[in-house]
């Protein structure tokens, strides 16, 4: 399947029956990539479709179970990252690959050959940033700065090396609309200077825009290469996907307005808990019952920090900062804010939503043995280990979990699945309040889809539901309104109708509320 | 050659229940080599260690002398170590225990009644919670890491055990001995089986604690709060469990089981107090503990298997006039092993050559 | 005059602590936290003993001390880095075997009259033809007031420990091998992503430290009490255990911290040969409770310690291949 162009001129990189195996799974079968000199490439698939392990390959850090590597036309055996940056690969991850307490010099001079003094190093950096119209002060350490500019350090150290094909992995997942605006010119630009690049991403738009070849992978396997230009985001997600994606659906019709405020947040402030945290500053919020409020933000500014006062992980010295049906709150520790009717999704799944060595009927446990202590605990604190069990299938049944086994460790599940357990684990108590950090994120299309119906369903049996999330497309897809965090700050909300991508991109950029519409009176 | 693990989907049952097993019997193969080094016959010298002690009454006896402190200390760490409190005082909050409920026979030797015993192992477990509430303090106040602080007050115990047995509460009769007076009868913890050997009541203490702990860690929700905040303690706090009253729980906990096993040790088997009144049992649980993979019936077994080796010492040194720290060095590499055996649990372990690391990949 | 002596009493007691620290404080920037320095130093004392007493040269036993330190340490590194097992239970592991075979390999030396390792001017007249004078030129400085023989009357390891201070610090902080160890003690995935070698780095590092400990153990039984005790250290690895954090992790304050507590060993002492009336177990206690009021002294301060805690400190690294 491998295509040679017309000239017979080999590819700068092209990959025959590429395969990686791990245990039981393969997770890139007999893949087939070829990225042409001066190309951007996209790199297409869900979560989960094998296209993170097919870059580790490509970069050295993942040793292939079978098939080849041909750079330039030449079978080559990447054996390491450095091996890789010698051939001219280099490689923007996704989460990104800093050290927190080293300056930005320091981590871009990890990645280069030993001998060029850092002071150099520093040098050429600013030089090369400036240049791109990337900004960047080598001295900062990487704990002080924010997520977009912790992408230029990879961006810029990625550029010192002088690479041939540069590999981005989900580059705009982490920034403002208007952000990866400027990413885009960078690659452009790149581009014009005969450089070829590999663009993973899930987002189609962009892929369209920009990218000038596509391959599509799922499970593992190469489904198409096209080319995005001529394709629609319908097509391409369904090549992504496999099966038409259900649309979401939702009633267009008005709130019920005038619910009663269940959720109410007043003039929330948190000093940092660590040196690297983000303070609160004055948050107000009121979420009512029947509607869905969005939290959007670039990730680190200050939505873990609200997740956790709202939760009650930890406790406000102001018992009004938080009220939950009326209710002070924010004194109360989180299961007796559960008491009152709330439930509490956080963003990371194993090691906080669930234990990942305990079974799923125990995690089932994990946040309801206060809100159900009669139905599963006996005299003494005694487990009633059949009633979690059959709880815990009766919610994998209603939310499609699928598993392994009858009763598996949470870290057994793939993260769709166990965020649908998850999920499924407060809603099954009927919540009046429910709030939830990244409910979509790194899920599959599909049970993107059945999470977000179900929040739907939610709040429209009368529940109050606030979503934090970086996806700005899930906000616009079920919230009513939407506000914006940023540096712990939070804008007041704006109704959907009148909310757009670019106000609300602004406002994540850090804008002035005056800026993005009414949004200023309230904060 | 290199050793690559490949993490297991789910943890193996098989596995865990066998590396216990496959690290006994590694140690028993380097014990094996251990005595060949010395010139002695590996086989004899395994002979006297673990099974000479086996074959008499009043052998067996003492091995359950021995097993108790061993099984009731452990059985305490294992709430520790499950909950990720790593209490390593407790031989300090053994001799504390013993200390505090000491002090009854020693200081009102004339307050002979049936309640003392009592008395004296109630003061015994508040004497080594107390002592092993300071840690906890330190560590929930300020942050202090309990693996230091609970060591040095080890040493803090053992001085202080010296100083009162040479100082205030020496026998004044005792002809200058650094030992306190014997301890009235009203306040030895009796045999079980008087006329068939030494036992006391403290293996006892210890089969029922373990039962005890055995059915709280894992039936009930206190058990599972324990496993929660161990292994995940951010998961436990969104449970609502609180970290810093579990530290309390497990340090207390753990300290009240050393005490105890200190008071029955003084009273039960020694009859006084003197400078030293363990041979390391607060550090030897430790390997107990993990021997029994963290779970309480477990550690009865193995609370056996290290007193074998503490009779198994001393058989050895008189049979074959072998050292008798040769059993130390048993019981460390026992747990090097047993460590090093459960990462079978969790991992596959394949050994690779350079270029062939791809060959084998189930 | 005793102003001379003590500080040089406090020099012998510090250095030990000093050693064993320095070593655990690379093995913990590389993100590795290894509680076996007692076991490893007491490994290095017995042998280091040893070796001396069988060959009658003490610079063997050093050499043996400081191999022993290293290859204990082995055991270690396999167990937590090779089959990634708990570093807390495999470092208190490898002090619970240290001490026992220590005891055992240690029970022929009990009671045998040991070598104490010459100072550096005797050490340096034994070399042919530079030796004598460098011994005349140190033998005569050694004669300056106040100070002349702290600075150049003692014992070689004195001196190799003020230097591995100042080495550890240039290494660390000046050097681009040294900013990779703490790149790996700081995020061991990024490192393993930029395609550094984690495991070797945090090997050669364990090692380091296994050598640091060791030679601290022949520290102490070849120049601080040249003869062989059962559990000689007394507690000296879990100090210097302690002195990297009060430290923060900085090699010039564990000089300073190892310094002071020789300082509190020596004062100890002293007041004991006084007596004063206080019970000397009570001043025997001393260093214990001095180690843990520093450590909640440290610790108190939340800000400082997570700032300077390498951040993978303790934490497995099994890397996906």
């Amino acid at each position: 399947m491998s295509q040679v162009s017309a000239e017979g001129d080999p590819a700068l990189l092209e990959t025959r029956k590429l395969t990686k195996v791990f245990g039981a799974v393969t997770a890139c079968d007999a893949i087939d990539l070829r990225i042409a000199r001066g190309e951007i490439h996209a790199l297409l698939g869900e979560n989960g479709a094998g296209k993170s392990t097919l870059v580790k390959m490509l970069f050295g850090s993942l040793e292939p179970t079978a098939g080849e590597v041909l750079w330039k036309g030449t079978p080559t055996r990447i054996a390491s990252p450095a091996e890789a940056r010698r051939l001219g690969i280099g490689m923007v991850f996704q989460h990104f690959s800093l050290f927190e307490a080293l300056t930005a010099a320091q981590n871009i001079a990890l990645a280069l050959p030993d001998r060029t003094p850092i002071a150099t190093i520093a040098e050429r950096a600013r030089t090369l940033s400036t240049g791109y119209g990337l900004p960047l002060d080598p001295q900062s350490l990487v704990a002080d700065l924010s997520v977009g500019e912790r992408q230029r350090i990879e961006i810029i150290r990625c550029l010192l090396q002088e690479p041939e094909l540069i590999i981005l992995d989900e580059p705009t997942s982490v920034l403002t609309p208007q952000e990866a605006d400027r990413l885009f010119e960078t690659l452009l630009r790149l581009r014009g200077e005969g450089k070829s690049i590999l663009y993973i991403s899930h987002r189609l738009d962009e892929v369209k825009r920009i990218c000038d070849a596509a391959t599509v992978l799922r499970h593992g396997k190469v489904v198409a290469h096209c080319d995005p230009r001529d394709e629609t985001a319908g097509s391409l997600a369904r090549m992504m996907v496999g099966t038409e994606v259900h649309a979401i659906r939702r009633s267009d019709a008005p709130l019920l307005t005038g619910g009663e405020a269940l959720l109410e947040i007043n003039q929330l402030s948190r000093p940092p808990a660590t040196p690297f945290a983000i303070p609160l500053r004055n948050v107000d919020l009121q979420v009512r019952a029947g509607e869905i409020v969005g939290i959007a933000g670039v990730a680190g500014n200050g939505q873990s920090e609200l997740f956790e006062a709202l939760s009650g992980e930890t406790l406000q010295p102001d018992a009004a900062a938080i009220r939950i049906g009326g209710r002070d709150a924010g004194q109360l520790t989180i299961s007796e804010r559960r008491l009152l009717g709330s439930a509490f999704v956080p963003e990371e799944r194993l090691g906080h939503g669930a234990a990942p060595r305990l079974r799923l009927s125990e995690n089932l446990l994990l946040s309801r043995h206060r809100t159900d202590r009669n139905a599963f605990l006996g005299r003494l604190g005694i487990v009633f280990s059949g009633a979690i069990q059959l709880a815990s299938q009766r919610i994998t049944k209603s939310m499609d979990v699928r598993k392994s086994a009858a009763d598996p460790e949470a870290a057994a599940l793939s993260g769709g699945n166990l965020q649908k357990f998850i999920i499924g684990r407060e809603l099954d108590r009927q919540p009046s309040v429910l709030v939830v950090n990244q409910p979509t994120w790194g899920v599959d299309a599909g049970a993107a889809a059945r999470i977000r119906q179900a929040l739907i369903e939610l709040a429209r049996n009368g529940s109050a539901v606030l979503v934090i999330s970086q996806d700005l497309d899930e906000l616009f897809e079920i919230a009513d309104a939407i506000a914006v965090m940023h540096d712990g700050r939070l804008s007041a909300p704006l109704p959907r109708s009148e909310a757009t991508f670019e106000a609300i991109g602004l406002l994540m950029g850090g804008a002035e509320p005056g800026h993005a519409g009414r949004a200023g009176e309230a904060a | 050659m290199r050793v690559e693990l490949v993490k297991r989907p789910q943890h193996s049952k098989l596995f865990s229940a066998l590396s216990p097993l496959i690290a006994l019997a590694l140690t028993l193969l380097c014990g094996a080599a251990i005595f060949a080094a010395l010139g002695k016959n590996p086989a004899e010298g395994l002979y006297f260690y673990f099974i000479d002690p086996l074959r008499e009454v009043w052998s067996l006896h003492e091995l359950a002398v021995k097993a108790g402190p061993l099984i009731l200390i452990a059985v305490g760490l294992s709430v520790c170590y499950l909950s990720n409190n790593w209490n390593i005082g407790a031989e300090g909050q053994f001799i504390i225990g013993a200390i505090a409920g000491a002090s009854l026979p020693v200081l009102l030797p004339d307050f002979q009644s049936p309640v003392v015993l009592p008395l004296m192992l109630i003061f015994g477990m508040l004497g080594g919670a107390a002592y092993a509430s300071i840690p906890a303090f330190l560590k929930t106040r300020f942050g202090t890491n309990e693996i230091l602080t609970s060591l040095m007050l080890v040493y803090v115990a053992q001085l202080f055990l010296d100083w009162l047995v040479r100082g205030p509460w020496r026998d004044p009769a005792g002809n200058n001995f650094p030992l306190t007076r014997r301890f009235h009868p009203d306040a030895v913890l009796p045999e079980i089986m008087p006329t068939s050997g030494s036992a006391h009541w403290g293996i006892v203490f210890a089969l029922v604690a373990a039962v005890v702990v055995w059915f709280l860690v894992s039936r009930t929700i206190k058990g599972f709060e324990v496993r929660v905040l161990g292994a995940s303690p951010r998961a436990g706090r969104f449970a609502g469990f609180s970290g810093k009253r579990m530290v309390f729980f497990a340090f207390l906990l753990s300290g009240a089981l050393a005490g105890l096993a200190g008071i029955s040790e003084v009273s039960g088997a020694i009859g006084y107090l003197q400078p030293v009144i363990s041979p390391g049992y607060g550090f030897t649980a430790i390997i107990v503990a993990f021997l029994g993979r963290l779970n309480p019936l477990g550690i009865v077994a193995a609370g056996f298997v290290l007193a074998l080796t503490y009779l198994g010492g001393e058989a050895a040194q008189i049979s074959l006039g072998m050292s008798d720290k040769v059993a130390r060095v048993f019981q460390g590499m026992l747990l090097f092993f047993v460590l090093g055996c459960d990462t079978l649990i969790h991992y596959r372990v394949r050994f690779a050559g350079r270029g062939d690391s791809m060959a084998e990949a189930r | 005059m005793l102003f001379e002596s003590v500080l040089i009493t406090i020099a012998t007691a510090a250095t030990p602590l000093l050693l064993a620290a320095i070593g655990e404080l690379v093995v913990e920037r590389s993100g590795v936290l290894n509680l076996g320095v007692e076991g490893m130093m007491v490994m290095g004392a017995v042998c280091g003993f040893g070796a001396a007493a069988l060959t009658g040269s003490p610079w063997l036993g050093v050499l043996a001390a400081v191999a022993a330190g290293s290859l204990f340490s082995l055991l270690f590194g396999f167990l937590t880095l090779s089959i990634a097992t708990n570093q807390v239970a495999t470092g208190l592991s490898l002090t619970l075997l240290g001490l026992g075979l220590s005891s055992m390999i240690g029970e022929a030396f009990v009671g045998s009259a040991g070598t104490k390792l010459p100072t550096l001017a005797a050490g340096l007249g034994a070399v042919p033809v530079v030796g004598p004078p460098l011994q005349n030129l140190l033998t005569n400085l050694a004669e300056l007031p106040l100070i002349g023989r702290f600075l150049f009357g003692q014992d070689p390891i004195f001196y190799i420990s003020i230097l591995l201070v100042v080495g550890v610090a240039w290494f660390l902080f000046r050097t681009r091998a040294g900013l990779t160890l703490r790149s790996v003690g700081d995020n061991h995935a990024s490192a393993h992503a930029l395609g550094i070698n984690v495991l070797g780095i945090r090997y050669l590092a364990v090692m380091f430290g296994g050598a640091c400990a060791g030679l601290a153990g022949g520290h102490l039984s070849l120049v601080y009490t040249p003869q062989w005790v059962e559990n000689m250290t007394a507690g000296r690895g879990w100090i210097a255990l302690a002195l990297v954090v009060f430290a923060s992790w900085r090699p010039l304050r564990v000089l300073a911290g190892a310094y002071l507590f020789g300082a509190v060993t020596i004062g100890q002492l002293h007041a004991q040969a006084m007596g004063f009336g206080i019970p000397s177990q009570l001043l025997s206690a001393m260093p214990y409770l001095a180690t843990i009021l520093v450590l909640v002294l440290i610790s108190r301060n939340r800000r400082l310690t997570l700032m300077n805690t390498p951040a993978s400190l303790g934490q497995p690294f099994v890397p996906d291949r």
